[in-house]
């Protein structure tokens, strides 16, 4: 087990500025995920931890070590690729035992090994087969058996589950936070998928062109986005982005949304004073946001608006439900039984407690 | 999917003629060959023609191997077509995974590597013999076999090199972080994943060598000769010795036949199938 500090990491391939001054760290036992779009630079920063890029400049530090130039077997990680990368001219057993015989363990404790974790992961049967007779949940868990097996400081998993249809991904989701749960080792995990992200990460490292985006708990990124990219990639269905200016009047303030004659109110303090009126801003609600009106006196902080519906998707339990408010669209999360059809019009609820906003400019968080 | 619908298109009767016919094309000259080196003299060039002589014989044969030296002409062939596959295909594999791998020499190395095949043997043949009698490696085998490995470098380095290129790297990565140096992730996962890649340029490589002529004719003389230089001395003054040269070229066939069909078994393994997914 050992933390990983990264300090001013960069990664150039020719004129390409694929990782741009990266400061990271990552405590013992820690569940990073690392997400953003492809082309990030977040798999670059992954196999640079690895050892199988060199960083251009900049340290990356295992336990208290400097480990530019060291090797990547000698770095004590274990890593899991996006295809598996299984040896196909072995077994799963010898596929498992592959890096404990190249660090020559005796053969009694390298079988010892790679039985309890077969046994671990549900494997066993497999043991004499080789990959190709394996289906891709079966390959997966062989790649993770190779990793674990060797009992590494860290696990690097590079989108290990996108090459798996959806009800086996989130099966081998769980399995690899339960796999967390068991063993506490530093892990690093690349995705592009912000599930993945959301249900793993202890703590999230959002990345964009290069650069950390924003970084911590999922809740924190998920409730506030420091830039309308976060809040845009995180959730989904995805935030609704709502152009508007600041309005102050009688002491209050509030957002007028572009094409809106009704100002939306906001709690008190929501927007620095900083802020003058006629500021252009983003409005961001979630669909979550933006429910269906109940009887009663309304909460502070929510606004009752009726909008006509123009589309309704149904996913089952929930229905998402695409409105206008003003000109740009925006989606509610309703109950299935709050709208039938588009077209309708029915009062909506929204939560500016919980909004985003956003200079428009910026697009940071205000 | 392709296969079935032309199978469709195409009646089973018509595929069967067409095929027969290019079964035909192909095995009639080697038919005629074969019998040929078992026809008396008389027969060769007899009109109507002998389809299968009515009393084989195998003279053409020990004359072949033993008064015209083919033996030894088949031992040399074999010797040196073997030792020089085996230092192209090594060195080949070893060059185009550095070329593949690490971006050796920038992005020109690896074509100048294959333009060196531009050259026409003609032009550095002479100079090579120069050299070759100053240093003594005339009329050696040794000699050959360095010439033949120079020359079937490039070809094995490009072979190699498509192969490398299109295996996944991440295969050696997962060695290197399990544990490997990169001379053992070259060694126990490159390496057994190329075996096909492989095997296709050692028969590339060993052909070459099996039928090269022109450098054998000149590099050699009357010690280190291979198989094709002895079917000079069939087209003499007094005429062709059909026999005699059909029976040396069946007998030059078997290797490249029996190649052939090993290796055949190596390129349809298709070894990097559920390495990845798929």
């Amino acid at each position: 087990m050992a933390d990983v500090k990264i300090s001013g990491l960069h990664k150039r391939f020719g004129p390409f500025h694929a990782v741009q001054g990266i400061d990271l760290e990552i405590a013992d036992g820690e569940f990073t995920v690392l997400v953003g779009p492809s082309g990030c630079g977040k798999s670059t920063l992954l196999r640079t931890i690895a050892g199988l890029e060199q960083a251009s400049e900049g340290t990356i530090m295992i336990g208290g070590e400097v480990v530019n130039d060291v090797r990547p077997r000698d770095r004590d990680v274990a890593m899991v690729f996006q295809d598996y990368a299984l040896y196909p001219h072995l077994t799963v057993e010898r596929n498992i035992g592959f890096g404990l015989r190249a660090r020559k363990m005796p053969a009694d404790e390298i079988g010892r090994r790679v039985r309890r974790v077969a046994g671990m992961l549900g494997i066993t049967p497999l043991l004499g087969r080789y990959p190709r007779q394996l289906s891709g949940g079966q390959r997966q868990r062989v790649a993770i058996g190779r990793a674990i097996v060797r009992e590494p400081q860290i696990f690097l998993f590079d989108e290990p589950l996108s090459n798996l249809d959806a009800q086996l991904r989130d099966e081998m989701r769980g399995e690899i936070k339960r796999l967390h749960q068991d063993i506490a080792t530093t892990m690093i995990y690349v995705t592009h998928d912000q599930i993945e992200a959301m249900t793993l990460a202890d703590r999230i490292v959002l990345m964009r062109d290069g650069r950390i985006e924003q970084m911590g708990t999922p809740a924190e990124l998920f409730e506030r986005p420091a830039s309308r990219f976060v809040a845009g990639f995180l959730g989904s269905p995805r935030m609704s982005f709502l152009p508007g200016s600041v309005v102050r009047r009688d002491g209050g303030i509030g957002i007028l949304v572009d094409g809106s004659d009704m100002p939306l109110p906001l709690p008190a303090g929501r927007i620095p004073e900083s802020v003058p009126a006629g500021a252009r801003v983003l409005l961001g609600l979630r669909p979550e946001h933006v429910g269906r009106a109940r009887d009663g006196a309304l909460q502070s902080g929510f606004v009752r608006i009726d909008a006509t519906i123009e589309l309704v998707q149904p996913t089952g339990s929930r229905t998402f439900a695409t409105f206008r408010l003003g000109e740009a669209p925006a989606l509610a999360e309703l109950q299935a039984h709050d709208v039938s059809r588009a077209g309708e019009v029915i009062a909506l609820e929204i939560n500016l407690n919980r909004a985003s906003i956003f200079d428009e400019d910026t697009e940071r968080a205000l | 999917m392709p296969a079935r619908r032309r199978s469709r298109r195409w009646p089973a009767i018509g595929r069967f003629i067409f095929l027969g016919l290019f079964v035909a094309f192909v095995l009639a000259p080697l038919y005629w060959m074969f019998v040929t080196s078992i026809k008396p003299s008389d027969d060769y060039l007899a009109n109507p023609p002998v389809w299968f002589p009515a009393e084989p014989t195998t003279v053409h044969y020990t004359a072949a191997l033993f008064a015209y030296r083919g033996l030894q002409g088949l031992i040399n062939s074999l010797i040196v077509s073997s030792a020089a596959t085996v230092l192209s295909v090594l060195i080949g594999t070893a060059m185009a995974y550095s070329l593949a791998r690490f971006n050796t020499g920038g992005r020109h190395l690896s074509f100048w590597v294959l333009s060196q095949r531009f050259l026409p043997p003609i032009a550095v043949v002479l100079p090579i013999f120069l050299i070759y009698r100053g240093v003594g490696l005339h009329d050696t085998r040794l000699g050959l076999v360095i010439a033949y490995t120079v020359f079937t470098l490039p070809v094995s380095v490009w072979m190699m090199l498509a192969y490398f290129r299109s295996m996944p790297r991440s295969m050696e990565d997962a060695a290197l972080v399990d544990g490997c140096t990169q001379w053992q992730a070259f060694w126990q996962v490159a390496v057994p994943l190329a075996a096909p890649g492989i095997a296709a340029a050692a028969v590339f490589a060993f052909i070459a060598c099996w039928t090269e002529f022109f450098f054998a004719l000149v590099l050699t003389s009357r010690t280190a000769f291979t198989l094709p230089t002895v079917f000079r001395a069939f087209l003499g003054f007094q005429g062709a010795q059909y026999g005699e040269a059909s029976a040396l070229a069946i007998v030059s066939l078997a290797p490249s036949i029996a190649l052939g069909v090993l290796a055949q078994r190596h390129l349809v393994r298709g070894l990097t199938l559920g390495a990845i997914r798929g």
